[in-house]
């Protein structure tokens, strides 16, 4: 369990497109929700705690077990009642198989599974534990949208990393949570949903002219 | 306070619905409202106490046999309260729905009062061929309240698969809850499951409400609004009968129920 193979997992600079989604942040600073850091910081922790917890259980159950792969795509259909965050996890899994295949041997998981299958595949194929899966699929859940807010706001990077910085104890938390659960049932998984996320990808769906594409 | 009701709606030997179990006790009371119809059978809950308290186990089953047609309301909002010192009220619900069958459940909504602890546990199995209405609202606190901790956990199976599994966390133990990602300043928010051959035609989408079919075969409403009548604006249209069974118009319903006495356990402190 290599810590620079997990690093490399984690990076925003893996080549696997997840720079052209905001996490619904777009849609939530068009709404006039998302105007400050204080306001991102409500975003990030409520996003932590819904998406993030069901992430990182799903990216830890599909490290953990190969054969479970399909199942957990299926709940993870049924947690995502939203048509275009269905879409949007499916274009990210698939872009993270296809950087992630360059680096190390993963198959069988399909061509375009939800994201958290695919990044527990690649975290298995990496040689790393179900547990660092979960670290790295909570960590993507809030440092993707972070850098998207620094774009749409033109926030100040520094306080925005600060603000990561603060929520970096709770991703742990989160993490460690959702690898002690990875091995429940489908339907007992964490099942967390944030309802104006859903709202608002289908509203940002609808819209001619975006920045991002989730 | 421990409870326990059922019912159970099945077909008769002409055809019409009737309720073959309808039980209840005290504070989850069932009474059978409105006429004999052919599109079913109508039953409303009746608090008839206060609470849910903290410590409060409460659990309603709903069985819709093949054919039959079942419509579960509530006269009035539930209001989640504090109570003593206690383990988390909660209420669980089941339903099963036989192929042929159907249900819309369309209670008043939740409210979740400042200081309240309440988990609801949703369980609703219905069979290929069967169909669903599933609406839920919740309030987060009363006018100008802050609001306590509801946790809403819920599983929608059709035809044998997941279709719909959600949880809702609101209060100050849920981090973020009434941040931009789940509620926002939103103080009410209401769901709307539809699933089986009458399912809702997904409509447009807006800012405060979407209309989402799910990957399975249903369509999810979710609104979000500043208050209940916001939510009730957006997903009330999607009720009516019409939207359900296939364009039927139902005759007006009468409602007669009576007061419940309140038990004296939950009287005036």
């Amino acid at each position: 369990m290599s810590l620079a193979t997990l690093l490399l997992l984690a990076d925003g600079r893996l080549p696997s497109g997840g720079h052209a989604h905001s996490a619904g942040l777009e849609a939530q600073v068009t709404a006039g929700r998302v105007r400050s850091v204080a306001d991102l910081d409500g975003f990030l922790r409520g996003k932590l705690a819904t998406g993030g917890l069901v992430s990182a259980a799903f990216a830890a159950a599909a490290c953990a077990d190969a054969t479970r792969w399909a199942d957990l795509d299926a709940g993870l259909d049924a947690r995502t009642p939203s048509p275009a965050l269905r879409r949007a996890s499916r274009a990210q899994g698939r872009a993270l198989l296809r950087a992630g295949r360059a680096m190390w041997p993963v198959a069988g998981v399909g061509r375009e599974p939800h994201q958290p299958v695919a990044l527990g595949a690649l975290a298995a194929a990496a040689g790393l534990s179900p547990g660092q899966a979960a670290v790295a699929a909570a960590h993507g859940a809030i440092t993707g949208p972070a850098s998207a807010a620094v774009r749409l706001l033109g926030l100040d990077p520094y306080r925005v990393h600060a603000l990561l910085a603060r929520l970096a104890p709770e991703c742990d938390r989160i993490a460690e949570v959702a690898a002690s659960r990875s091995g429940d049932a489908v339907d007992r998984l964490p099942a967390s949903g944030a309802p104006l996320l859903d709202i608002g990808a289908e509203y940002h769906a609808t819209w001619e002219v975006r920045l991002f594409a989730s | 306070m421990k409870a326990k009701a059922r019912v159970v709606a099945e077909v008769d030997g002409h055809g019409r619905t009737r309720l073959a179990v309808l039980r209840g006790e005290s504070p989850l009371l069932l009474r059978r409202t409105g006429r004999h119809t052919a599109e079913g059978v109508t039953v409303h809950l009746v608090g008839g106490a206060a609470g849910p308290l903290r410590g409060d186990e409460l659990r309603l089953d709903v069985e819709v046999g093949p054919g039959a047609r079942l419509e579960v309301l509530s006269v009035a909002a539930q209001l989640a309260l504090p109570g003593r010192p206690a383990p988390a009220s909660r209420l669980t619900v089941t339903a099963d729905v036989a192929a042929g069958g159907a249900l819309r459940w369309i209670p008043e909504p939740l409210i979740a009062a400042a200081g309240c602890d309440h988990v609801v546990v949703t369980r609703v199995a219905v069979e290929a061929g069967g169909s669903l209405l599933w609406r839920d609202d919740l309030v987060c606190g009363r006018h100008g309240e802050v609001c306590g901790d509801v946790l809403a956990d819920t599983l929608v199976r059709y035809g044998g698969t997941t279709l719909h599994r959600h949880e809702l966390a609101v209060g100050p133990r849920a981090p973020g809850w009434d941040g931009p990602a789940v509620l926002g300043a939103g103080r009410a928010i209401g769901t709307l499951l539809t699933a089986g051959p009458d399912a809702v035609t997904p409509g447009s989408a807006g800012p405060a409400v979407a209309l989402m079919p799910l990957a399975g075969p249903g369509m999810l409403a979710t609104a979000v609004g500043a208050d209940i009548r916001e939510v009730r604006a957006a997903l009330d249209p999607l009720c009516a009968a019409g939207h359900v069974e296939g364009g039927r118009s139902r005759p007006p319903r009468e409602i007669t129920v009576r007061p419940p006495r309140l038990s004296a356990r939950r009287g005036c402190r």
